[in-house]
């Protein structure tokens, strides 16, 4: 209970700081824009095309979307030294991960529901008749890329040549999180769309995985 | 407020801070009793902050030990009751000076955290400036505000690194005010100085350190001034 509480306090500082600042949202948004229209200007795609290509386009815009997104999401805790004040004044550290963790993905999240219908258009691919499935998929990609995003963002932030330690540590380790749930979104995206399990069943597996060492190594992380 | 529980002391045994090659601490050992008021002087570099912020919990020792109360400093328990005033401000310059005091108040388990946080920014002149953002704040401001934010859970130990910082004369006789009226009340004080005669009254004994190596304890018979006098280099 203490460990929701205290986590609900430090996503709801999450949400003020990022809607006054508006750092995060707005990068990632003109980010993604940026990278599904220039794509776009390189060819002329059939629906068909698109089908084949379309969703791994997608994903690695997310990813080097979310790349950029949550590397402030630390740093910015080192500006005024305010990631010590949390380490003392809150009972359980796991809570400032669970906390940002939360942020990272509905920040994430928003922006790709953004992007759908912008990806939708572009690439004329009909999303619309299988929103509720994609949903699903780009939750449990989200958190993926957030889970293991928000763990890196936390040890590179204490390092030299942090912006470019973050996306050389985080991509790799987001390759398993890439294909699934690529595979995942070109199943709905097929002509006879299909919800497969197996590859979402991965994605949970993958978001549990990386939740549980963040909250057995998370207070390790967080340390000078 | 009273201090929340009994007031902790502080015993460091061997302990030692090494940055790369660099030596910032070499075995420091000394014990400040609970309620002791403690001035730490020293150069620029000498370990006072690498000191502190390994008493606060933040920064693991390289060897050694550093105790406060009897449990291990690295344990989450024992950091929430210690309050902590760092060289940067430890508050979100996005948040209003109320918002800063509610969130930690609310993280620290404080029951009546508004009523806390609104009596803190009385005492600290900030009252009508609570719904202004931080970083509108000038930096005598910021400070006040630094440490309402530290007194808030009315701790048993508190760690101040260079609390004068940025604040004006009135500024200074309010902190040494406050810090006199929570050592009544039973808190145990640790702070780096340089310089400021009044904060240094309240000390009741003062450390030096050089080159992070303990230099001198009044506690040994050295007179609080003679300690705190920092050599020319």
């Amino acid at each position: 209970m203490a460990l929701l509480q205290t986590t609900a306090t430090l996503f709801n500082k999450e949400l003020r700081t990022e809607l006054r600042s508006r750092e995060l949202i707005t990068t990632t948004i003109v980010f993604i824009v940026l990278v599904v229209v220039l794509f776009s200007f390189t060819f002329d795609p059939t629906s068909t095309e698109s089908r084949r290509f379309g969703p791994g386009l997608l994903w690695l815009a997310f990813l080097f979307a979310a790349s950029l997104m949550l590397q402030p999401c630390f740093l910015r805790e080192q500006l005024n030294d305010t990631l010590s004040a949390l380490r003392m004044a809150s009972p359980d550290p796991f809570a400032i991960f669970l906390a940002k963790l939360a942020a990272n993905t509905m920040f994430l999240l928003l922006t790709e529901l953004l992007m759908l219908p912008v990806f939708a258009v572009l690439y004329n691919v009909p999303v619309w008749h299988v929103l509720p499935s994609l949903a699903l998929v780009l939750f449990a990609g989200s958190v993926g890329i957030c889970v293991a995003g928000t763990a890196v963002a936390a040890i590179s932030a204490q390092a030299r040549m942090r912006e470019l330690l973050l996306p050389l540590l985080l991509l790799p380790l987001l390759t398993p999180v890439l294909i699934a749930s690529t595979e995942a979104t070109a199943a709905l995206l097929a002509e006879k769309p299909e919800l497969r399990l197996d590859w979402l069943g991965f994605l949970a597996a993958f978001d549990l995985v990386f939740l549980t060492a963040l909250w057995l190594f998370g207070e390790f992380l967080l340390e000078e | 407020m009273t201090s929340t529980g009994a007031p902790l002391g502080l015993r460091c045994s061997n302990l030692e801070k090494r940055f790369g090659n660099f030596m910032a601490l070499r075995r420091i050992s000394f014990e400040i009793r609970a309620g002791e008021a403690v001035a730490l002087a020293g150069h620029n570099g000498s370990g006072k902050t690498t000191f502190l912020r390994i008493a606060a919990g933040l920064s693991r020792p390289t060897s050694g030990s550093l105790h406060v109360g009897s449990e291990d400093i690295l344990s989450t328990a024992v950091r929430m009751r210690i309050g902590f005033v760092a060289h940067q401000t430890m508050l979100y310059d996005e948040l209003t000076a109320e918002e800063n005091l509610l969130l930690f108040a609310r993280l620290q388990g404080i029951a009546a955290s508004a009523e806390r946080a609104a009596e803190l920014l009385r005492e600290t002149g900030l009252t009508e400036r609570r719904r202004s953002l931080v970083r509108t704040f000038s930096r005598g401001m910021r400070q006040r505000l630094t440490i309402a934010r530290a007194l808030l859970h009315a701790p048993s130990l508190l760690l101040f690194d260079e609390p004068g910082t940025g604040l004006d004369a009135p500024g200074i006789s309010w902190l040494a005010a406050t810090l006199l009226r929570v050592r009544q009340a039973g808190c145990t004080i640790l702070m780096s100085l340089h310089g400021q005669a009044e904060l240094a009254a309240v000390a009741s004994r003062a450390l030096r350190l050089e080159a992070g190596s303990l230099a001198a304890d009044s506690s040994s018979g050295e007179s609080i001034e003679s300690v705190l006098r920092v050599k020319e280099r």
